[in-house]
C-alpha cells in the first residue's frame, strides 16, 4: 500500500489507518506465522503461483464483465430494483474464493454476488436470478440481494447491514456440531462493525472456538459516509481482536494476499483453531449504488487514485500478454450467459404466494 | 396418560425429539447448566450433554441467526428465548432473514428452526417481562406460530414444531407453567394447524387461545348458568390457521367473540374477525365481538393490570353481549 503515500489525496485519517493496517498487518502475519503450530504443513497452496494467477485474473475479469452487463442494463432501465456493484474491491472475492471448498459455506452482503461467482457454482442460474427470471437460483423470488445455492454452501447475500454474520456463525456451528471440517465465510463491510448483530456473533465465534472467517472488506465509507464519521475507533481488526478473534489487516486489493490470509484463517478453522477476522483495505471505484455517482462525499482525485490501484489493471500487467485473450475470454462468455439468461421465461405470476412454507 | 406441569410436558417434548433426531440441539440464555429460568430444559444437559445442550450468551439477535445459518446446515436447533419480549432485539433475524429465507431462496433453503419462548402477564412482571407478542410474528408471512393451553398440547405441539421443515415459534404463557393436566405417554404429536373444540355449544363461539383458554372454560360455565351455550375452540395454531374447525364452528353457533390477551389494534382478533366477517358474512347473526388488552403498554400495579388485561368479567360480557345484543 506504500505506492500512494507520496502523492496520495487521502486524508491524514485515511492515511494513518493505512499506515496502522500495514504495521498490523507485518504484526498479524507475524502471529500468524508463530500460532500455526503442527497444521503448518496443510497450509501448503494447490496451486502454483502462475495457476493462481491467471485463476485470479479470470476470476476478477469475470465479475467486472458480469457488472459491466448489469450496469449497462440498469443505465437502460431495463433492471429492477438496487444495483450495487464492486468495481475496484474484485481481488477479495477472486482471492477469498481460490482458499475455500465447494462444501464451505459463504454469507455475503448486498454487494456480495462476486463471491457467488467465485464459489463456483454456474453462471445461469446466478444471472437468471438476478434478472428475475423463473430459473434462478430463487426462481425470481429473491434477486441479487438474495442469492442462495445450497450445493454450493451459500446462505445468502442479504440485504441488511451485518445481517448474514449470524448466519454464517450457524453453518460454522453447525460443521463443529455435525464434527465435520467445513468452515464458513461471512463478508461484510466496515458499516457492519457497528452492528449490535456483528458484536454479538465474534462473541460467540470466540467462546464456541467457531471454524468462521470474517473477511471485512474496509472500503473506508459506510455506504457514503467515511470511518471517521461513523467509527469511535477506525481500526477495525482492532475490534476484533478485543473480541479475541484471530486478526489480520490486509491489502484487500491484492489478491495473492487475500489468497495467502485467508488460506491461513481456512486451514485454522478447519483445525480447530477459531474465528479469523481479516480486515482488507479496499476502495469501490464506483457509486454505493446505481443512481449514486460516488462523487461529492468523495472527492474525484481520491476515486482516480484507487482507481489506479485496480487489481483488475495490476494483474492484466502482471499476465502480460496472456492477459487479453483470457479478458476476451471470459467476456464472451459472460455475454452469453447473459444472452441466455435474458431470453428466459420470468416466474409464473401464480407462484407468487408458493414457497412461504416449505 | 400422567400428570404433568406445562414445564414437564414441555421438557418431555425436548427430551423425545433430542432422542429421537441427532440433529436436534437445544440452545438458549441459562439454559444448560442451569437448566432453564422456568426449568424448561432441566436435566437435558446431564442426559444429552454438552453438544446437544448449549448455553448461549445474552445475544437472541446473535443466536437466533445461528441458529438460522445452523437450520441452513442441517441441524434442527431449537432456542429458547427466555421471555417473548426479547424476541424484539432480534426482530431482524425473525422477520428479514428466518422468516423470508425459503421464500426467498425460492424454496431451496428449507429452515426447521424452532424457537420456543413463554409470554403473558396476569403476574406484575411490568411492561416489558408480560406481552403477547404473536402479531407482530404473524404480520410478516414466513413463520408458523403455535400457543399450547395445556400440557398435553404443549408436547404434542412441540415435538410437531421440532419435526416441522419450517421455523416455528413456539409460545408457552407464564400463567400455565405449573398447570398440571393428563398427559400421553411416550410419543405424542400435535399435527401444528389444527384447532380443538374444547367445549362444545350452541349460542355463540368463543375463540381463543393459550392461558385465555382456561379462561373461557370458566365463563362458559358461567354463561351456562346464565343460560347462554358458548362454544368454547381453542385455535393452538395461529399460522396455519385451521380454518375449517373456525367456519364449522360459525356456521353452528352464528355468534363470535374473539379473546386474546395481546392488544387489540392489528391483532389476531382484528385479523380474524375481518377473516369471519368477509367469509361468513350470511352466517353471523351479530356483531363480532373481540376481548384483547387495552392499547396501553402493560402496568405494573394490579390495579392497573387487571384493567389492562382481559378478565373473566370482559369476557363473560362479550359471550353474553354477543348473543343478547
Amino acid at each position: 500500500m506504500q505506492e500512494v503515500r507520496g502523492s496520495s489525496p487521502l486524508s491524514s485519517t485515511t492515511l494513518f489507518s493505512i499506515f496502522f493496517a500495514d504495521a498490523c498487518l507485518r504484526v498479524a502475519v507475524l502471529i500468524l506465522n508463530l500460532s500455526l503450530g503442527p497444521h503448518a504443513c496443510k497450509l501448503a497452496p494447490p496451486m502454483e503461483t502462475s495457476q493462481r494467477d491467471e485463476q485470479f485474473y479470470r476470476s476478477m475479469v469475470r465479475m467486472r464483465a458480469v457488472e459491466t452487463e448489469l450496469l449497462a442494463l440498469s443505465s437502460a432501465g431495463q433492471l429492477r430494483g438496487s444495483l450495487h456493484l464492486a468495481q475496484g474491491q474484485e481481488a477479495l472475492p477472486a482471492g477469498a474464493g481460490a482458499a475455500l471448498r465447494k462444501d464451505d459455506y459463504v454469507t455475503a452482503t448486498y454487494r456480495g454476488h462476486g463471491y457467488v461467482l467465485a464459489k463456483g457454482g454456474p453462471l445461469l442460474p446466478i444471472i437468471a436470478e438476478i434478472l428475475g427470471k423463473a430459473a434462478g437460483l430463487g426462481g425470481g423470488k429473491g434477486g441479487k440481494m438474495h442469492l442462495f445455492d445450497l450445493e454450493y454452501g451459500i446462505l445468502g447475500t442479504n440485504g441488511i447491514v451485518g445481517a448474514a454474520v449470524g448466519t454464517a456463525a450457524g453453518a460454522a456451528w453447525a460443521a463443529q456440531l455435525q464434527k465435520t471440517d467445513r468452515v464458513a465465510l461471512t463478508v461484510c463491510g466496515d458499516g457492519a462493525l457497528n452492528q449490535g448483530h456483528v458484536s454479538e456473533c465474534m462473541n460467540m465465534a470466540v467462546l464456541y472456538q467457531l471454524p468462521l472467517i470474517i473477511l471485512c472488506e474496509n472500503n473506508l465509507y459506510s455506504e457514503m459516509t467515511p470511518l471517521s464519521r461513523s467509527h469511535g475507533d477506525v481500526n477495525l481488526a482492532g475490534r476484533a481482536a478485543g473480541f479475541g478473534l484471530n486478526t489480520a489487516q490486509i491489502d484487500g486489493n491484492d489478491p495473492e494476499a487475500v489468497y495467502q490470509v485467508m488460506s491461513e484463517a481456512v486451514n485454522r478453522a478447519r483445525t480447530g483453531g477459531g474465528p479469523t477476522f481479516i480486515e482488507a483495505a479496499t476502495y469501490r471505484t464506483i457509486g454505493h449504488y446505481q443512481a449514486d455517482s460516488g462523487i461529492g462525499y468523495r472527492t474525484a482525485e481520491e476515486v482516480e487514485a484507487w482507481r489506479a490501484k485496480s487489481p483488475l489493471d495490476h494483474w492484466a500487467a502482471k499476465l502480460g500478454k496472456r492477459a487479453p485473450a483470457i479478458a476476451a475470454e471470459e467476456q464472451a462468455a459472460v455475454r452469453a450467459v447473459f444472452e441466455e439468461a435474458w431470453a428466459l421465461p420470468g416466474p409464473d405470476p401464480l407462484a407468487a404466494g408458493t414457497q412461504v412454507f416449505a | 396418560m400422567s400428570q404433568m406441569s406445562v414445564v414437564e410436558a414441555t421438557n418431555a417434548a425436548l427430551r423425545q425429539e433430542l432422542t429421537r433426531d441427532p440433529k436436534v440441539f437445544v440452545y438458549g440464555e441459562d439454559v444448560a447448566h442451569y437448566g432453564g429460568m422456568f426449568r424448561v430444559t432441566d436435566g437435558l444437559l446431564r442426559d444429552f450433554g454438552a453438544d446437544r445442550v448449549i448455553d448461549t450468551p445474552i445475544s437472541e439477535s446473535g443466536f437466533l441467526g445461528m441458529g438460522l445459518g445452523a437450520a441452513m446446515a442441517g441441524m434442527r436447533p431449537v432456542a429458547e428465548l427466555m421471555f417473548i419480549d426479547f424476541s424484539l432485539v432480534a426482530m431482524d433475524q425473525l422477520l428479514n432473514n428466518i422468516a423470508k429465507t425459503h421464500y426467498m431462496s425460492g424454496g431451496s433453503v428449507p429452515v426447521p428452526l424452532t424457537i420456543i419462548t413463554q409470554g403473558g402477564g396476569y403476574r406484575g412482571a411490568a411492561a416489558q417481562h408480560s406481552q403477547m407478542l404473536e402479531a407482530l410474528l404473524l404480520h410478516l408471512p414466513g413463520l408458523k406460530v403455535v400457543l399450547p393451553s395445556n400440557a398435553a398440547d404443549a408436547k404434542g405441539l412441540l415435538a410437531a414444531a421440532i419435526r416441522d421443515d419450517n421455523p416455528v415459534v413456539f409460545i408457552n404463557h407464564k400463567q400455565l407453567f405449573g398447570a398440571k393436566s393428563e398427559v400421553p405417554d411416550g410419543e405424542h404429536i400435535v399435527p401444528l394447524g389444527q384447532a380443538r373444540t374444547v367445549r362444545e355449544g350452541t349460542d355463540v363461539t368463543l375463540f381463543t387461545y393459550s392461558y385465555l383458554v382456561g379462561m373461557g372454560m370458566q365463563v362458559a360455565e358461567e354463561a351456562a348458568a346464565q343460560g347462554v351455550s358458548v362454544e368454547v375452540v381453542d385455535l393452538r395454531t395461529l399460522n396455519p390457521l385451521d380454518w375449517d374447525t373456525i367456519a364449522a364452528s360459525v356456521t353452528k353457533t352464528h355468534r363470535v367473540v374473539i379473546a386474546h390477551e395481546a392488544h387489540m389494534r392489528c391483532g389476531v382478533g382484528v385479523d380474524l374477525s375481518h377473516q369471519i366477517q368477509s367469509r361468513l358474512f350470511d352466517e353471523l347473526d351479530a356483531p363480532i365481538q373481540v376481548v384483547a388488552a387495552l392499547d396501553a403498554p402493560i402496568p405494573f400495579a394490579k390495579e392497573l393490570e387487571d384493567v389492562v388485561l382481559p378478565s373473566p368479567a370482559r369476557l363473560l360480557e362479550a359471550c353474553l353481549g354477543a348473543v343478547r345484543g
